[in-house]
């Protein structure tokens, strides 16, 4: 018992002494995954709004398999990313394997359905109740599309930060295709599971204790936009 | 009888046109021409077919059969930018309220030195001045509407469709919403309204198309229509009776 203390205590002093290794690897898992969520949401929310607005033969079975991609097996993703990147597979020659990059692709492998998806289902919603009122102001189906997100933002970036979380949490893709190197791929998850089985727990229960604060603040701020963007539609019910 | 000017892109027409679901005839129009000068109201009761025809004159809906018709040749979509339409709920982008404005004014490719000053002056027309800035969702349902409308004549529209603007607001909010109707009618945009409000009719209707079962039953100047209707329909619902 006086042992976990100590290292709880030895946790604490990490976080408030600025420990420079701790927040270098900080600093590395919020770079890959801010990154990996923006490139998600460059090619994600045009997909959603475009599913939402867009009538084509297949259409429902394409909604059905986004939204079965948004629970892809992680370590699933890092062996296939891990397979296009290695030395032998058709990306090696871009040498990306065992790099941040890497980890950025796999992590834009993971977020982008889960964006995709819900974009599509609040672009959906929103269509619905502008349709006729932008037809009517002779607003193609296809020019609706950056309407229909810039007024849908508050929602979308409830959107954006339940990829962030997706990303920032995740552990199976990035240890097999970043390598967990320290100084160049060591993430918050990747760190805290090695950590824990050298037995240097300290350092893996303060990397846990931002890990948990990031998805406390995250899910705070997803809750507050929520509530905002219900309060805009009642408001206007 | 109140003046007003009669050029507005040609008559309205419709020829043999049909929508049926399911079996039911929802409309069903051998002709109907629609050129005289002042406000058109259509009226009727729920299910008449008054708000269908309206979105089929708007282009919104394409019937099963029959075609319609502006100035001789069917409604294409130089007529229908030409067209604008306010719906019964108030359908308005979540933006400020001078964005919705700006939002049309922009696509009608006014550049932004002219839309400011244009804005300007259809808030004033409006009387939403102070409420420039303030969020288009925050507004009350007759803020909302008169918004809504001034967003319809921000397209300079010939033609004005408004299906039944005011059914949910209080008398004053009402009345405001009617000077806005009348004034755009006197500038010389045709106004084409559906309204269940008899008194609503007497007040703005210089033209009376009146509806039952997806039929126009009866097509007239208003004084006629509504003082001594020749249809036995007409004069149910005129009376006040249960017209279904």
């Amino acid at each position: 018992m006086q042992g976990f203390a100590s290292e709880f205590a030895t946790a604490t002093t990490l976080i408030l002494t600025g420990d420079p290794e701790l927040w270098s690897i900080v600093l590395l898992s919020m770079r890959v995954s801010v990154f990996a969520v923006l490139i998600s949401a460059v090619i994600g929310m045009p997909i959603g709004a475009a599913l939402a607005v867009a009538r084509f033969p297949g259409r429902r079975a394409t909604i059905v398999l986004m939204n079965a991609l948004m629970g892809l097996p992680p370590v699933v993703v890092g062996l296939l990313v891990y397979l296009m990147l290695s030395r032998s597979g058709p990306l090696g020659v871009l040498e990306l394997l065992y790099t941040p990059t890497a980890m950025i692709i796999a992590q834009v492998v993971l977020v982008t359905p889960i964006i995709a998806a819900l974009t599509r289902q609040v672009v959906e919603l929103l269509a619905e109740e502008y349709a006729e009122q932008l037809r009517s102001l002779g607003v193609s189906r296809l020019a609706s599309v950056p309407v229909l997100l810039w007024d849908a933002r508050l929602a979308l970036v409830t959107a954006l930060l339940a990829g962030f979380g997706r990303a920032i949490a995740e552990v199976g893709a990035v240890i097999i295709v970043g390598g967990n190197i320290n100084h160049v791929t060591r993430v918050m998850t990747t760190t805290i599971a090695l950590e824990t089985s050298r037995g240097n727990l300290a350092l893996a229960l303060a990397l846990g204790a931002i890990l948990i604060g990031i998805a406390v603040a995250v899910n705070a701020l997803v809750s507050a936009l929520s509530l905002r963007a219900e309060q805009e539609g009642l408001r206007h019910a | 009888m109140r003046d007003f000017p009669t050029e507005n892109g040609g008559a309205l027409q419709v020829e043999n046109i049909q929508i049926a679901r399911n079996g039911t005839a929802l409309l069903d129009v051998p002709s109907l021409r629609l050129d005289g000068p002042g406000p058109t109201l259509l009226l009727g009761p729920n299910g008449a077919g008054k708000s269908l025809l309206l979105r089929c004159l708007h282009g919104l809906i394409t019937p099963d059969r029959g075609r319609v018709l502006q100035g001789g040749e069917l409604l294409n979509q130089a007529h229908r930018a030409r067209q604008a339409m306010v719906f019964q709920r108030p359908v308005l982008l979540r933006r400020s309220v001078a964005a919705n404005l700006d939002f049309v004014l922009k696509r009608k490719g006014f550049p932004r030195a002219t839309r400011k000053h244009q804005i300007a002056e259809l808030l004033a027309e409006g009387g939403l001045s102070d409420k420039a800035r303030q969020s288009a969702r925050s507004l009350s349902g007759g803020e909302a509407q008169r918004l809504s409308i001034l967003r319809a004549l921000a397209l300079s529209p010939d033609t004005l469709f408004l299906d039944e603007p005011t059914s949910a607001l209080d008398p004053t909010a009402t009345q405001t919403i009617e000077k806005m109707i009348l004034r755009a009618s006197s500038r010389g945009v045709r106004i084409l309204m559906v309204t269940h409000d008899i008194g609503q009719a007497r007040r703005l209707a210089a033209d009376v198309v009146m509806m039952q079962g997806g039929h126009v039953v009866e097509h007239g100047a208003a004084r006629r229509v509504l003082n001594a209707p020749e249809s036995a329909a007409a004069r149910r619902y005129l009376a006040g009776g249960l017209v279904t």
